[in-house]
């Protein structure tokens, strides 16, 4: 990882004062994107990753929030930037994409004169004919069959995947070099997602463009991301590469999400490993580890915050928050052989 | 094994009205068209399709909770299709229904001991007193704790109240209970507590399950036969393993095509064999 990060969040806090008090969404989150990179940010609900997309494009921005840290892009400090760069910001060098293709476009407003007003709020030099034709030619290269005639079509004579489609076609309009995309196939049905999940790595291959990829869904992750982050009541509690986190995970949360997933392409097990308990609350949380409520290889180190370390000496990319050795994360994870949670 | 649970040939159609003064039928929407299934005392029926294909319309069809338009319903050898809410009350207590969505299913005026008691009170003449104790019962039998019998529902997590709506289900001791996704707004460490609930309740009551969701992996691994529905129609039905791993029918063979698999290698030695890598 030599070349200069696309993206370099550091120590990202946000708070929230709510009625029942101060809540921390996110507490000191770190990560790089790289130039053509896919980041999948893995977590339930609650985790601060939805928050962390949210705040790197100014989206949290509140007299009730309180962001700390640094969210550079390129040389561009965005908590930092006044409301007018942020708007240049978003658009023409991220592309959003939200996860209910339902509410993201103006019911009342045509797909194609959304688009067109996308590219004009920015490009206020081109012709109207201009954006109508690359608002056409965005929706035919996500794959939107007759985008000539579809370009005049509302929102609700598109299906939820065509929407969603055509929801990518605006967030690629001003050609961003970062996409974030939040949740983007979770509204979709399995065949849809699918294609939606084609799409992004074709995108990806052929125009290098880096993702973000916001989801609870680890089969979506291990098909389409280069590296992944977990994140657990807003820290991340293990990174690594695609392979590192599925094939060699170290933290028991990332054991648990492994093990309760229900598996096609082998046998299933009597009964799915589960993990006990529930996610703590944010306006509670136990001193030091948070997850070690639920842990089943809970022991007294764990009352002291674990920090995201390199704890392999093979792959110091690779980093959590717990205190086991390597050798005991690797007995402990295994459940009848297989990477899984607590025995149900 | 004769069937506990028996659907024939069950239709459900909703015209599609249009005109002024006078609605016209100018089309329906064939949600059910002609489905048949059935289900074996203690057994798992796991119905899987997308949205629109149907799935829910079925589920409340047969159970009555929509009239159906023709078909038969049996239950215990009993024909139920057509019964009216009064004919269908004594019926009740044997089939049960588990929904959703546990934020819109639980009514959040009434506390979790009225919401579980509901169908003790109405198909039960218990004393209140026993009728407690029974609630508290079921509440640690679904893995509460009787304390919460006081709470009401906005204080619990997805998971818990998902909880609540399984013991509500369970209270009169039915003889099955149809599930309509009831797992897939849980988060993903909470769905597999449920699934594993679900099956031990199955063991020591009993039940017969009919499962529907979208999600084919779960309804693989909790059911022991498996209906795909497409178009208001079961494509194909067989042994749960049989139409993961052998799938004829070819809405099938996509569906399962479609589904991620949560393995770095697997996923990618199957994206270049189907050549979209």
């Amino acid at each position: 990882m030599a070349s200069a990060p696309l993206l370099s969040v550091e120590d990202l806090r946000v708070g929230f004062v709510t009625e029942g008090g101060r809540v921390q969404a996110v507490g000191g989150v770190s990560f790089e994107v790289q130039p053509g990179e896919v980041l999948a940010i893995v977590g339930e609900s609650g985790s601060g990753k939805s928050v962390t997309a949210q705040t790197i494009i100014g989206l949290t921005r509140s007299p009730n929030s309180r962001i700390e840290g640094s969210v550079r892009l390129g040389e561009e400090e965005l908590l930092e930037a006044g409301d007018e760069d942020l708007r240049r910001v978003r658009g023409e060098r991220i592309g959003m994409v939200f996860q209910d293709p339902m509410t993201s476009f103006n019911p009342v407003y045509r797909i194609g004169d959304q688009i067109i007003e996308a590219i004009r709020a920015h490009r206020d030099d081109g012709g109207k004919a201009e954006a109508h034709q690359r608002a056409v030619e965005l929706l035919d290269s996500v794959g939107i069959p007759n985008a000539e005639r579809r370009v005049r079509d509302y929102p609700h004579e598109f299906s939820g995947g065509m929407r969603q489609r055509a929801m990518i076609a605006m967030a690629l309009a001003l050609d961003p070099e970062l996409l974030i995309a939040d949740e983007p196939t979770t509204a979709l049905d399995v065949t849809v997602q699918a294609q939606i999940l084609a799409l992004l790595q074709r995108l990806n291959r052929e125009r290098g463009l880096a993702t973000i990829l916001i989801t609870h869904d680890l089969g979506v992750v291990a098909e389409v991301a280069d590296r992944v982050l977990v994140m657990y009541a807003g820290r991340v509690v293990e990174q690594g590469t695609l392979d590192e986190i599925f094939y060699d995970p170290q933290h028991p949360y990332t054991w648990g999400l492994l093990g309760s997933l229900t598996r096609m392409d082998k046998p299933r097990p009597e009964r799915l490993p589960q993990i006990g308990g529930a996610p703590p609350s944010l306006l509670d949380l136990p001193t030091g580890c948070s997850f070690r409520s639920r842990c089943p290889h809970e022991f007294d180190r764990c009352g002291e915050m674990p920090g995201l370390d390199a704890r392999l000496a093979e792959a110091p990319q690779h980093r959590d928050r717990c205190w086991l050795t390597p050798e005991q994360k690797r007995e402990r994870r295994l459940v009848d052989g297989e990477i899984g949670g607590e025995p149900a | 094994m004769s069937a506990l649970f028996e659907v024939t040939d069950l239709v459900k159609h909703f015209p599609v009205k249009r005109g002024l003064l006078i609605d016209r039928e100018v089309d329906r929407v064939r949600a059910v068209d002609g489905v048949s299934f059935s289900v074996a005392q203690g057994e798992t029926l796991g119905l899987v399709g997308e949205s629109g294909s149907g799935k829910s319309t079925l589920a409340r069809t047969a159970l009555q909770l929509l009239k159906p338009g023709s078909g038969s319903v049996c239950f215990e050898g009993k024909e139920i299709a057509g019964f009216s809410r009064r004919q269908m009350r004594p019926l009740r207590s044997q089939m049960q229904m588990i929904f959703q969505d546990p934020y819109a299913s639980l009514n959040p005026r009434k506390r979790v001991g009225q919401i579980v008691g509901e169908p003790l009170r109405l198909h039960d003449k218990t004393s209140s007193a026993e009728r407690r104790r029974r609630v508290q019962e079921l509440l640690e039998r679904v893995g509460l704790s009787p304390e919460h019998y006081d709470r009401f529902p906005h204080e619990f997590s997805g998971g818990q109240r998902q909880r609540i709506g399984i013991a509500r289900a369970i209270a009169l001791r039915p003889k099955l209970i149809v599930a309509d996704e009831p797992v897939s707004a849980l988060d993903v460490s909470i769905r597999a507590q449920i699934v594993n609930l679900l099956a031990d309740l199955q063991q020591e009551l009993g039940l017969a399950y009919v499962f529907v969701a979208h999600d084919i992996g779960v309804v693989r691994h909790v059911s022991e036969r498996i209906a795909v529905m497409h178009n208001g129609k079961i494509v194909e039905e067989g042994p749960a393993d049989r139409v993961c791993e052998q799938p004829q029918d070819a809405y099938t063979k996509q569906l399962l095509a479609a589904v991620p698999i949560p393995d770095p290698r697997e996923a990618r030695a199957r994206r270049e064999a189907l050549g979209t890598s």
